[in-house]
């Protein structure tokens, strides 16, 4: 590491959070001044966007490669009042809450308190979605049926393409005037709508060009003042790539990068863009410039990775922007997930590792920093030493890279519909979620609580945690005289809140689509610009909504205790188990003994228990896949997490698995902590019963100790684990390499832990700012040693 | 129909052979080894054992039967499961014990399915064993991992109840026979690693060095000493020699490992 990359890091790892209302300010600026007030709404946006990059601040650190900063300075977070407000009560839990806290200081709380807040108090896309929400939407939103993304986070999840590399803002301005040229007047209704739409584009567009051009302005200030002639040099060097792109087409690689990053910031300032917007295949769009500037003598080696590395911490220097309310206090984890891919196909389908797939690698290994995160596309086209590269990278115990099966990614992309091309130029984002890069708007809508819709089947429609009759009554559970008459009525229980969600999804959809367009970010992806359609209107080639099934491990065998003990074996009636769930096993210390070590359980390659998570995922399947939603989109379903198993096993009593009262639920596809043992093959063999293909997208998560990586030889078996479960299908795994003792050390000792990094759930974390409950559910996944 | 007394199968093993295996624990041994780590493997009759498991401040008492009669068809199924972990990673089933050729009926109809289903198979064996009935095996087995622990015969006696005559001349005879050998040397502090028997040890697998037809290296596997097993002698009741020794670490073997590299061997540490 250079001396310079190695002052940027250590800059950024000390950085401390802090809330921007520069951003917020701005905002409310130009709403309050009414230039927008009798524009469209996409006009209104661009212009607020355009507002916002003529007047922030323009934060230039010293010494490093690509410039550039979302705040006015290094993890200075802004908010989002137009989404989202928070109040003072808000500003005081991020201020105070012990994990990844936001400090806020008096100047940013004054601006709250007498501009921010009285400004947008009734205002705020919040505040309309959950006053247009059904009352049944409302109360299984607060019972934790399922979460809703949208409720503070503007519509995200896509992920840039090669475009950028390829066009300048010049370029797409043009492809705009076309799109004008081409509208129909006469016979089309739209047009109005898609004029106004393409109008706003080319302000964003010229937004970000006059963006980048105040940097270069201030970068040729700092020239002129610069004493030492290197220096000089370089400010003007660095002036010059922002005097090109983004407004052209970059030629390098160090304007290759500086373009993307300016994108970058364009799409996180416009709106707060759920998670994951990054630049996907990054060793793929790179490569060409890499390869000309090693020919033509203009780049080496040291060089690309010295700006690779300046790239990277101009991610860590932005933490995703904190929410408000409830979530603000409950989620602590949260970092951005930008997450790079690696390796995979080209779009011929061939191997498209390169050796600059290898030096990315080498330097996610050096960086060891949390954002970017990272990810390895592994296709059976790929060869071994692309993987064991990374998986050597793993036993550093920093949980990335995570590991992906493009050839299952290509398969459910062109299921969904996806021509082939685009599927291959396509791969995971977020955490897990598979999508077109480029080409789609692939929208996380909410987690699914499954455990939970059991325990209101239970219960005969009502929620024993409040003793409200949210869900459908069907029947009491002591009259179901056979397994599947219990299954049946789980199935109708969980397609009614389905469709309570997917009706809430429209809602919310239409109210993006009409209040909160995205000209900027609709610029972007294909075929926006085309359609004269914003992003959030269904402008992208792809269109898809995800609900993301949570807890399946815990619905397997909660549903396979009840088929073994009370339908299949007999030893405890409906009524008696009814009556351990409701005392939380107190005095039904037996029974819980039997339930947890004597019944069948999910991950351990045994049909019997993992026959329900066959069949509870085609009954979430079928409720959700293929159902249209208002933007011209499809419904999908996924299974992952994030961290929601833990809050949705906070409103859930006990299960009849074994699992006590507001216990954290199993996360992902992977079995019930501690439940899975008979080693990684079951648990790949159980996993993989589950069609991956018609998801979006699974987690798997595998804790190894790091000694699964010691050798050469080990990591070839480490290899075929993962070219396994890949051959049957699997989506992703992931492996978390920490010994239960050394978490154990970081709970007591936390100081001496402070680079600790885990895997959380499809993305790492520094274990010291996870929350106990969490810490001590990651201990206790179970830790595979042979 | 024949069954085997099999007392584990073991799923994901990366230490018996090579890939990932399946590794199948034979009930019953000769061979009672000081620093045995499968002492539940001894006895050639199923046991029972009590296994305490703490839950909410309680106790319960779990009875394990250690042993199953299981017939060829169970076991082949068991091993199947892992079919195509084995494929992609170049491993199969290693049969191991306590002694596997004990039960060499049994294992020779195992092993003859496993080469019909196109899976690997090695032998963890100790070579005590006859020779017709080794060399019956030995030609449907693919590899064989053969402990060679002590060259004196009073001292292997005394450490490990039998005596290492057959156990030698075994694996001198497959050696020059053509199978595929990895010879496993497990350091035991005081008692395996002395300087006299590891000499002895060495000039012995130069000599098999010389002698190996099988066209594959002859490799030797330094296994370290580890206690893992404490926990299985106090549960079974069963006395162990070795209650105060301390685990070696895989670096303590590195002098070791270059001394024999030194002299052209085939050396690893661990499997």
């Amino acid at each position: 590491m250079t001396d310079r990359i190695n002052k940027l890091r250590n800059k950024s790892l000390n950085a401390v959070n802090r809330l921007s209302a520069e951003r917020a300010s701005l905002v409310t600026d130009f709403y309050k001044s009414g230039v927008g007030d009798n524009l469209s709404a996409p006009v209104r946006r661009a212009l607020a966007f355009e507002y916002i990059l003529l007047h922030k601040y323009i934060c230039l650190n010293e010494g490093e490669l690509i410039v550039g900063e979302r705040g006015p300075a290094p993890k200075a977070t802004p908010t989002y009042p137009e989404i989202n407000l928070h109040t003072m009560e808000d500003l005081e839990i991020l201020d105070a809450r012990k994990k990844v806290s936001f400090r806020v200081d008096e100047e940013t709380r004054k601006i709250y308190r007498e501009k921010i807040i009285p400004f947008w108090t009734g205002k705020s896309n919040r505040e309309r979605i959950m006053g247009s929400m059904s009352p049944e939407w409302l109360e299984a939103y607060n019972a934790g049926i399922f979460t809703e993304f949208q409720e503070q986070r503007a519509p995200g999840h896509t992920v840039c393409g090669a475009k950028i590399y390829r066009k300048g803002m010049r370029d797409l301005i043009e492809e705009i005037h076309e799109a004008q040229s081409r509208l129909d007047w006469k016979k089309d209704s739209a047009a109005p709508a898609k004029n106004e739409e393409l109008k706003a584009m080319e302000i964003a567009a010229n937004a970000i060009i006059g963006f980048a051009g105040r940097h270069a302005d201030k970068l040729e200030e700092l020239a002129k003042a610069a004493d030492d002639i290197q220096r000089k040099e370089e400010l003007l060097r660095l002036a010059g790539i922002c005097r090109h792109v983004p407004a052209y087409a970059p030629r390098t690689f160090h304007e290759a990068l500086q373009y993307y990053w300016f994108i970058h910031l364009g799409v996180i300032t416009e709106l707060n863009p759920w998670d994951s917007f990054n630049p996907g295949r990054l060793d793929q769009h790179l490569y060409p410039f890499y390869k000309i500037g090693l020919e033509d003598g203009t780049l080496t080696k040291e060089k690309a990775t010295e700006l690779l590395q300046s790239f990277w911490i101009k991610f860590n220097n932005h933490p995703s922007p904190p929410k408000v309310g409830v979530t603000a206090q409950e989620s602590n984890t949260y970092t951005d997930f930008c997450l790079i891919n690696l390796g995979g196909v080209k779009p011929d389908g061939s191997d498209a590792v390169n050796e600059l797939t290898f030096l990315i690698l080498d330097v996610i290994e050096e960086m060891r920093i949390l954002q970017p995160s990272s990810m390895v596309q592994i296709s059976h086209v790929n060869p071994d030493s692309f993987v064991h590269r990374a998986l050597k990278i793993i036993k550093t115990g920093f949980g990335q890279p995570s590991f992906f099966n493009t050839d299952a990614i290509v398969k459910e992309l062109v299921r969904q519909g996806k021509s082939i091309e685009d599927a291959r130029n396509g791969g995971a984002s977020g955490c897990v979620e598979a999508g077109a890069f480029g080409t789609e708007a692939y929208i996380l809508t909410g987690y699914f609580n499954l455990p939970k819709v059991l325990e209101i089947t239970l219960n005969n429609g009502t929620d024993p945690q409040t003793r409200k009759s949210i869900g459908l009554e069907t029947g009491p559970a002591d009259c179901f005289q056979t397994f599947d008459e219990l299954l049946d009525a789980f199935a109708s229980q969980l397609k009614y809140f389905i469709d309570i969600k997917i009706n809430g999804n429209n809602t919310i959809e239409t109210i993006f689509m009409e209040s909160m367009p995205v000209p900027f970010l609709s610029l972007l992806i294909d075929d926006c610009i085309a359609n004269g359609k914003d992003y959030n209107a269904g402008g992208a080639r792809y269109n898809t909504s995800y609900i993301q099934g949570v807890g399946l491990g815990s619905i397997t065998d909660s549903l396979t205790a009840l088929k073994y003990h009370v339908f299949d074996k007999k030893t405890i009636s409906m009524t008696g188990m009814l009556k351990a769930l409701m005392q939380d096993f107190q005095d039904f210390g037996e029974l819980r003994f039997e339930l947890v070590y004597h019944t069948p359980k999910y991950g351990n390659d045994d049909n019997y228990a993992d026959s329900q998570a066959l069949s509870v995922f085609e009954i979430f399947y079928h409720a959700v896949d293929g159902r249209s939603t208002a933007r011209g989109g499809i419904s999908r379903i996924n299974l992952l997490p994030t961290t929601s198993h833990v809050y949705f096993g906070s409103v859930i009593g006990a299960l009849p698995d074994g699992r006590k009262a507001k216990e954290p639920l199993s996360e992902g596809i992977s079995p019930v902590q501690g439940c899975d043992v008979h080693g990684p093959t079951a648990v790949v063999n159980s996993a993989a019963k589950l069609d991956h293909i018609r998801t979006g997208g699974t987690l798997l998560n595998q804790k190894f100790s790091p000694s699964f990586f010691d050798d050469e030889e080990s990591i070839q078996k480490m290899t075929g684990l993962i070219r396994s479960y890949f051959r049957m299908n699997g989506h992703h795994i992931q492996f978390n390499v920490v010994s239960a003792e050394t978490l154990r050390d970081a709970q007591l000792h936390p100081e001496k832990y402070r680079d600790l990094i885990v895997r959380v759930a499809g993305y790492s974390d520094y274990f010291n700012d996870l929350g106990e409950d969490l810490q001590n559910e990651i201990i206790k996944r179970t830790e595979q040693i042979s | 129909m024949n069954k085997g007394l099999i007392f584990e199968i073991r799923r994901f093993t990366v230490h018996d052979g090579p890939g990932i295996r399946s590794t199948v624990f034979f009930k019953g041994c000769q061979l009672g080894c000081w620093w045995c780590h499968n002492p539940e493997s001894r006895s050639s009759i199923p046991e029972e054992c009590i296994k305490t498991i703490n839950l909410d401040g309680k106790t319960f008492y779990l009875k394990e039967t250690i042993g199953n009669w299981m017939t060829v068809d169970e076991v082949i199924h068991e091993i199947r499961l892992d079919r195509i972990f084995f494929e992609e990673s170049g491993g199969g089933v290693t049969f191991s014990g306590g002694e596997p050729l004990m039960q060499h009926d049994f294992l020779l109809e195992v092993l003859k399915e496993c080469r019909n289903n196109g899976i690997h198979t090695a032998i963890d064996t100790s070579g005590n064993s006859d020779p017709e009935t080794l060399e019956k095996i030995a030609g449907h087995a693919d590899l064989f991992l053969y402990d060679l622990k002590l060259m004196d015969e009073a001292d292997h006696i005394r450490f490990t109840g039998v005596s290492n005559k057959i156990i030698l001349e075994n694996l001198m005879h497959l050696v020059s026979e053509g199978r595929e050998v990895n010879v496993r040397f497990p350091v035991i502090p005081g008692i395996t690693d002395t300087d006299k028997n590891v000499r002895e040890i060495k000039e012995f697998l130069l000599f098999l060095r010389k002698k190996n037809k099988s066209g594959k290296p002859l490799i030797t596997s330094l296994l370290p000493y580890h206690s893992s097993a404490k926990n299985k002698y106090r549960r079974l009741h069963v006395d162990n020699k070795m209650s105060d020794m301390d685990d070696l670490t895989r670096e303590s073997l590195f002098p070791l490992k270059n001394e024999f590299e030194a002299e052209g061997l085939d050396v690893r540490i661990g499997s």
